[in-house]
């Protein structure tokens, strides 16, 4: 009788990992290479508008240089053409979206996860997600026929007790008896506004979907504590939700960026680089091309596609950070099991 | 709250022999009389269904303060619903109802006026698996009773209610080096214990337990059994259990719930340890205890 004795550790046989590889069923295969098609044909088509964006911008990058991102005059007649403006308001807009709308899905997807009645649940999902549903114009005209004559109130009071802080100015007397309505009128302030109307659903949905998920175990062990719904929300719902947080957030600021109906119809044009965003006039990437793209030449067409190249850009890396955010929050943190 | 208006009727007292209320005998081994904060517990009449299926009928159970109890029964008999409803966990499931009353030293718990945070933070709850908070430090967990609940301490007081809790739990000798590690960074049965003194750091009178250690390896189980054994004079223990041993081990008086065919969930017999296992009055109750089913 022999006893195979198995090598000493080390004996300096080196392991190789092999490949592992075996037969794929027919419909598994069929579905792979359908579904796999379709996923590079969004693909294709994403870069594709990128690339022919930047294809168009070339000329007027390459004419007009670095003064693209510095100027602030759209004034092609003059040959004097440049973002800075724009980016600006484009931004201010988007910012005072976010001011606006953050804490409104913050609160809005907590009270849908933990503190709304059980049974009322489904309701205001459905709801929530009835306002992503309206057309952005349909904000557009409500903006400005509906909210601007209430939101110059506001815009006012602002500017009369916090006027000291430069954004909030505006040239002209808020005091004054008979004030100057139409100076607080189409402002980036009012645009903004109704721009969060439009993020407010999307950030509550991804920050609702990731509340939603905050284990149960978890809630269940803050409660038995006697922990009041804003104790488990701030011990356990809010840690756990804090990537959908920041990825519905950016989401929603990848939004506001891009928003073109509602601010076309609520923004005076206006290109001078502007801090104050109570004051009548701004204007914004997309509302300049949405505003000039009807009656352009050739040359001050690529300008506009120029324009839309760098929009593209920042939406694009505004939208895939929120991506990465949302992927990576928190799934290897929860307790095990 | 989605389950406010829970239904309280009176429970059919009567239909079942066995969901008669039985007197659970003060357990002798207690001592010259309880510690001063545990407290009674006692569930009179307690029916329970979720939807419209009833999963409880008429269970009345009595605990005598600083004991330990164990409820014991087969899979789906309604041990952990009945245990949920001690502490009003119970109606935090939607469709979850309820009859009957909780009688903390007397009071009823689910009484009009009472608040759910009160009642909670007075009967704790250990769950089968273990849930230290994950964002948390071991320390911050322990003391996580007290944010949730947003009372205010001094530091000092938070490092002494941190260490005497962990001591209580049989757990500071290991982590003492490492309070500000992740709570989610210990084994499995040190997360239990942790979970153990997060439960006590807020003085309860009664601490549930619902399988505690079901998810736990043979040593970690014995572990949690010594801590049973430790704090059995100082809080009234509630453990729900599947494993036979364990009861006998742990608890002075014991409550074999069944739900037969059809039919919910009721306590068959209940009393001393030692005659349940030994001297059952109801056949059932021996078929189960000697393995015969369930």
């Amino acid at each position: 009788m022999t006893i195979d004795l198995l090598p000493p550790i080390g004996s300096g046989r080196q392991a190789v990992p092999r490949k592992l590889t075996s037969v794929r069923e027919r419909s598994d295969r069929v579905f792979h290479g359908a579904a796999g098609a379709i996923g590079m044909v969004v693909l294709a088509v994403t870069a594709g508008i990128g690339l022919y964006l930047g294809y168009q911008a070339i000329p007027t990058l390459r004419h007009y240089g670095l003064s693209f991102f510095t100027q602030t005059q759209w004034l092609p007649e003059l040959d004097r053409i440049g973002i800075a403006a724009v980016l600006v308001g484009t931004a201010e807009v988007a910012l005072v979206a976010m001011v606006v709308s953050f804490p409104l899905a913050l609160g809005l997807a907590l009270f849908v996860s933990d503190y709304a009645p059980k049974w009322t649940k489904s309701w205001l999902v459905s709801a929530v997600d009835l306002m992503a549903a309206v057309p952005s114009i349909v904000y557009g005209l409500w903006g400005f026929f509906l909210l601007q004559p209430h939101a110059i109130l506001v815009a006012r009071w602002l500017s009369q007790y916090l006027g000291w802080i430069p954004i909030f100015q505006v040239g002209t007397d808020p005091n004054a008896a008979v004030w100057q309505q139409s100076r607080y009128t189409s402002s980036v302030f009012i645009a903004g506004l109704a721009v969060a109307m439009m993020t407010i659903p999307l950030a509550t949905a991804v920050m609702r979907a990731v509340f939603d998920q905050a284990p149960i175990g978890e809630r269940e062990a803050a409660m038995a504590l006697g922990g009041t719904r804003f104790g488990v929300a701030r011990t356990v719902v809010l840690p756990f939700g804090k990537g959908g947080i920041i990825g519905g957030t950016m989401l929603a600021l990848g939004r506001a960026l891009g928003e073109t109906a509602a601010v076309l119809i609520i923004i005076s044009p206006e290109y001078i680089i502007k801090p104050r965003i109570l004051e009548a006039g701004t204007q914004t990437v997309s509302a300049l091309i949405a505003g000039n793209f009807g009656n352009a030449t050739k040359s001050q067409l690529t300008a506009l596609l120029a324009a839309g190249f760098v929009l593209f850009v920042i939406t694009l890396a505004v939208n895939s950070a929120a991506a990465v955010i949302i992927r990576r929050s928190r799934s290897g943190l929860a307790t095990e099991a | 709250m989605a389950v406010e208006e829970a239904v309280m009727e009176p429970g059919s007292v009567g239909r079942h022999a066995q969901g008669q209320r039985i007197p659970v005998p003060r357990a002798s081994s207690v001592g010259p009389g309880p510690a001063p904060g545990a407290a009674r517990l006692e569930a009179v009449d307690v029916s329970a269904w979720f939807g419209d299926t009833q999963v409880l009928d008429d269970v009345s159970l009595s605990v005598p303060p600083a004991s330990v109890t164990a409820l014991i029964g087969p899979s789906g008999c309604g041990k952990s619903t009945f245990l949920r409803i001690l502490n009003r966990m119970h109606e935090s499931v939607l469709g979850a109802k309820l009859a009957g009353e909780v009688l903390l030293d007397g009071d009823d718990i689910y009484a009009p006026g009472h608040r759910l945070t009160d009642v909670r933070r007075q009967i704790g709850m250990v769950f089968q698996k273990p849930n230290p908070f994950p964002a948390m430090s071991i320390a911050d967990n322990v003391a996580a009773g007290l944010a949730l609940t947003s009372t205010k301490v001094s530091k000092a007081d938070r490092a002494e209610l941190v260490e005497s809790n962990l001591i209580r739990a049989g757990l500071w000798d290991e982590v003492k080096d490492r309070l500000s590690r992740p709570g989610a960074a210990l084994s499995g049965g040190q997360q239990q214990r942790l979970c153990i003194a997060r439960a006590l750091a807020v003085q309860p009178k009664v601490l549930l337990m619902d399988e505690p250690c079901s998810a736990l390896d043979p040593t970690s189980t014995r572990r949690i059994e010594d801590t049973i054994a430790e704090l059995r004079s100082q809080v009234t223990i509630v453990i729900v259990t599947h494993n036979m041993q364990q009861a006998a081990r742990v608890s002075e008086q014991a409550a074999f719930f069944l739900a037969e065919q059809g039919t919910p969930g009721a306590i068959v017999e209940s009393g001393p340890t030692d005659d349940i296992f030994n001297n059952p009055r109801d056949p059932r109750t021996a078929d189960y205890v000697h393995g015969r089913f369930g």
